[in-house]
């Protein structure tokens, strides 16, 4: 099967500030999605993760390499088909519910009878029917993130990227969000590229690991969790996933110990 | 109604009963302050005279001519500095010592360049006004979230799309503040410079009633104007509040 | 990369950036003086010459005098006034709250047509220029005194406690100069804005003060006076506003 998502030799270097030198921010990175794949990234501070999701989403260009989406290169321009869900609540305080879910497909021009039906659908799936006609500022973090989420599904993207969206969120939260990311990942078919520096995360909601160094971020290895595609945290009663963690970790501890000592230093 | 509320409004009330008291009591002199109660019968027999109508109308004119002005040029300026960072560097110390400098002293050079008319009296409030309109804009540009940013290109928003439906909403409270400061200020320009010195409108018309020893029709416009400003500025108060409420004060 | 290259750089940027704009406004300058003509404007540099004169001159310093003193009164007075009254009211918090929609009220009137009163009351002279002054300035001195008092942070009253300080002593070594940054802030904008009003109040009904002059030139028609008054003004204004926020700006680094 071909794969969706292609990274070939990516870098991304930039000036120092100050205009002294370069900052050797991510790479060389080589990736081959397959469609409907749920892939994660972990790696210490500054590795570049980011950096990684920003080139895959054409947010930003590589230094080197390319990055081939749905058989066509990317750049310049996010392309239709990827959704993106970031780590800042980006959901919109002047609309409600309903007016942010509705913004893409608006700008887009589709009709409002299908606009309605779409929108309709998202509060359900993501569960935020009842919240419909509440504004953002009603809600928890979690769940503006879910509006971000709905927001970005009702376009029925190919590839979800997210850059660790549960990030400002508690852990039981995290836990059940978790949860939900994966029951949509099921029921819409999507292929998933998830950011996170929670190892658990990791472990618990993808079918690939990819670990990546310090600074400047490369991956160190790939683990393949082989779980089953219907799967939820309760996982994580499982010896596999202990020892998934533990692997990560064990590749991880030195990686983090190292990017801590670099940005400490003078 | 809160407790400072009440007080307050029983410390005002208090202190126009005072007024009341002392000049019916002769304490203090007709010539100097009339009893509050017939300041506002003056108020309402104001708008039975011809020229003060007249006066209105020319004031709420140039008021909104600058006002408008203001808004318009001081917003696109804004959005100009913001999108060009050099301009916005140069232009940043004039910005900032923009109202420490005295506008009105520039009202005389007006006159020189366009004549006793409606002309320099507009200009000064449209140049007291815009530069509050402008920082509040930059303000306001300024506190677009980053993921504001990525969003837009992640939907694939034009440039027109992302400026009316993203930025515009998102900077809305501070242009919002912006126009609110920009309303008060073309105010004080127009009435301010009318006082001084003008062929018309509610500022001459108090200074005319002052030099006439006019006393009752000068208090019955100072108390008019006063009361219209103040209405507006809570007006314009509230609208905020209700504005920013639902959005959580993002 | 040392910290003085780092420093070094942006100065000579800033410097230029200020002489590009400096530069920008005489060129704005000329450009009216060529459409407007000499009737109506004189050149920057003829303004410049006519000040010197101006200021040579021996009828310029009484009017200067009157301003000058009726400024530094008006100043005083709004300044002390003004930070004493808004500690308090900052402190109090009640009272605070009460004040808070007048002041805002009575800052956004246009406080010159209250003149007409001040001169009722106080007749023509310096009292009212003085009075006037104070108004215009004593309003902002206020406000941001109040909100610098309201914004001092509670850990700060609960360590001042817990070292067993009295009230007196923690204001005078902790809360206080922690309100110091913001109501620095409201003095700067107290000094510009009780400028202005010394001034505006000279521009109607006086005889003497540097606004009387500016509007008996504008009587006899002395372009080069109007100009040259406006220059002075506008200069002074700017250059102890700048002053007064580099003050500023080392006093928050302070912080």
């Amino acid at each position: 099967m071909d794969a969706l998502v292609t990274v070939r030799g990516v870098t991304r270097v930039f000036a120092a500030k100050g205009g002294v030198g370069q900052v050797h921010a991510l790479g060389p990175i080589d990736l081959s999605l397959p469609s409907g794949e749920f892939f994660a990234v972990v790696g210490p501070s500054g590795c570049g993760k980011s950096t990684l999701l920003e080139i895959i989403a054409g947010l930003s260009e590589p230094t080197t390499g390319e990055v081939f989406f749905d058989g066509s290169r990317v750049g310049g321009f996010v392309p239709r088909g990827i959704g993106i869900i970031f780590q800042d609540d980006a959901s919109f305080p002047w609309l409600t519910v309903r007016e942010n879910i509705a913004f893409g497909l608006k700008r887009r021009g589709v009709d409002a009878l299908t606009v309605r039906q779409k929108v309709e659908e998202a509060l359900k799936l993501t569960g935020l029917r009842q919240f419909g006609d509440a504004y953002p500022a009603q809600l928890s973090g979690g769940m503006r993130q879910r509006v971000c989420i709905a927001r970005t599904l009702v376009l029925e993207p190919r590839l979800i990227l997210l850059d660790e969206p549960f990030g400002a969120l508690d852990q039981q939260t995290r836990l059940l969000m978790g949860d939900e990311l994966l029951r949509l990942w099921r029921e819409t078919g999507a292929t998933i590229l998830l950011i996170t520096h929670a190892l658990d995360e990791a472990a618990m909601l993808s079918d690939r690991v990819g670990v990546m160094s310090a600074r400047p971020g490369t991956f160190l290895e790939v683990v393949t969790t082989r779980w089953p595609r219907e799967r939820d945290s309760t996982i994580a009663t499982k010896p596999e996933f202990g020892e998934i963690t533990s692997h990560l970790w064990a590749l991880l501890r030195a990686q983090s110990i190292k990017s801590i000592s670099e940005t400490a230093a003078p | 109604m809160r407790k400072a509320t009440w007080i307050r409004l029983v410390v005002i009330f208090g202190a126009v009963a005072a007024l009341e008291a002392a000049c019916r009591l002769g304490w203090i002199r007709r010539f100097t302050i009339i009893p509050p109660s017939e300041m506002a019968e003056s108020v309402v027999r104001l708008f039975a005279n011809p020229d003060v109508l007249s006066d209105m109308r020319q004031t709420l004119t140039a008021i909104a001519i600058s006002l408008g002005a203001a808004l318009l040029i001081g917003f696109l300026t804004g959005a100009f500095l913001y999108a060009v960072p050099r301009a916005r560097r140069i232009a940043d110390p004039l910005l900032a010592t923009y109202y420490s400098v005295p506008v009105f002293v520039f009202y005389p050079l007006l006159i020189v360049l366009f004549g006793l008319n409606a002309i320099p009296k507009t200009v000064i409030g449209f140049l007291y006004a815009f530069v509050a309109m402008i920082i509040n804009t930059l303000n306001g540009l300024d506190r677009v979230p980053d993921v504001y940013w990525k969003t837009a290109e992640a939907f694939q928003l034009g440039r027109w799309d992302r400026a009316v439906h993203l930025i515009l909403p998102c900077a809305g409270p501070y242009l919002f503040t912006g126009a609110k400061l920009a309303v008060m200020y073309s105010f004080i320009g127009v009435i301010g410079s009318e006082f001084i010195l003008s062929s018309g409108g509610l500022g001459y018309r108090i200074s005319f009633s002052y030099n006439n020893f006019q006393n009752d029709v000068m208090y019955g416009l100072i108390l008019f104007v006063l009361l219209v400003v103040i209405v507006i500025n809570m007006g314009l108060y509230a609208w905020e509040r209700t504005l920013m409420e639902r959005r959580g004060g993002r | 990369m040392t910290s003085a290259s780092a420093g070094v750089r942006p100065k000579l940027e800033r410097a230029g950036e200020l002489a590009v704009l400096i530069g920008l406004l005489l060129a704005a300058w000329q450009l009216m003086h060529h459409i407007a003509g000499d009737i109506a404007m004189t050149t920057p540099l003829e303004t410049i010459r006519y000040t010197a004169k101006l200021l040579a001159s021996a009828d310029f310093w009484p009017h200067f005098e009157t301003t000058a003193k009726a400024f530094v009164i008006a100043l005083a007075l709004a300044l002390a006034g003004g930070a004493l009254i808004g500690i308090l009211l900052g402190f109090h918090r009640l009272s605070g709250e009460i004040a808070e929609p007048i002041l805002v009220a009575v800052y956004s009137i246009p406080k010159v047509i209250l003149y007409p009163i001040i001169l009722l009351v106080f007749g023509l002279g310096l009292v009212s220029e003085v009075a006037f002054g104070t108004l215009h300035g004593i309003v902002p001195v206020m406000v941001f005194s109040m909100n610098a008092v309201r914004n001092i942070k509670p850990v700060l009253v609960r360590t001042g406690r817990v070292l067993g300080l009295s009230t007196w002593s923690m204001m005078r070594t902790i809360l206080l100069p922690a309100a110091f940054p913001e109501i620095f802030t409201g003095l700067r904008i107290g000094f510009s804005v009780t400028l202005l009003g010394t001034v505006m109040s000279e521009m109607f009904g006086s005889k003497r003060g540097l606004g009387f002059l500016l509007m008996n030139a504008l009587g006899v028609n002395d372009v080069q006076l109007i100009m040259s008054l406006a220059l002075l003004l506008v200069t002074f204004a700017a250059i102890a506003n700048a002053m007064l926020m580099a003050i500023e700006r080392r006093i928050y680094r302070l912080k």
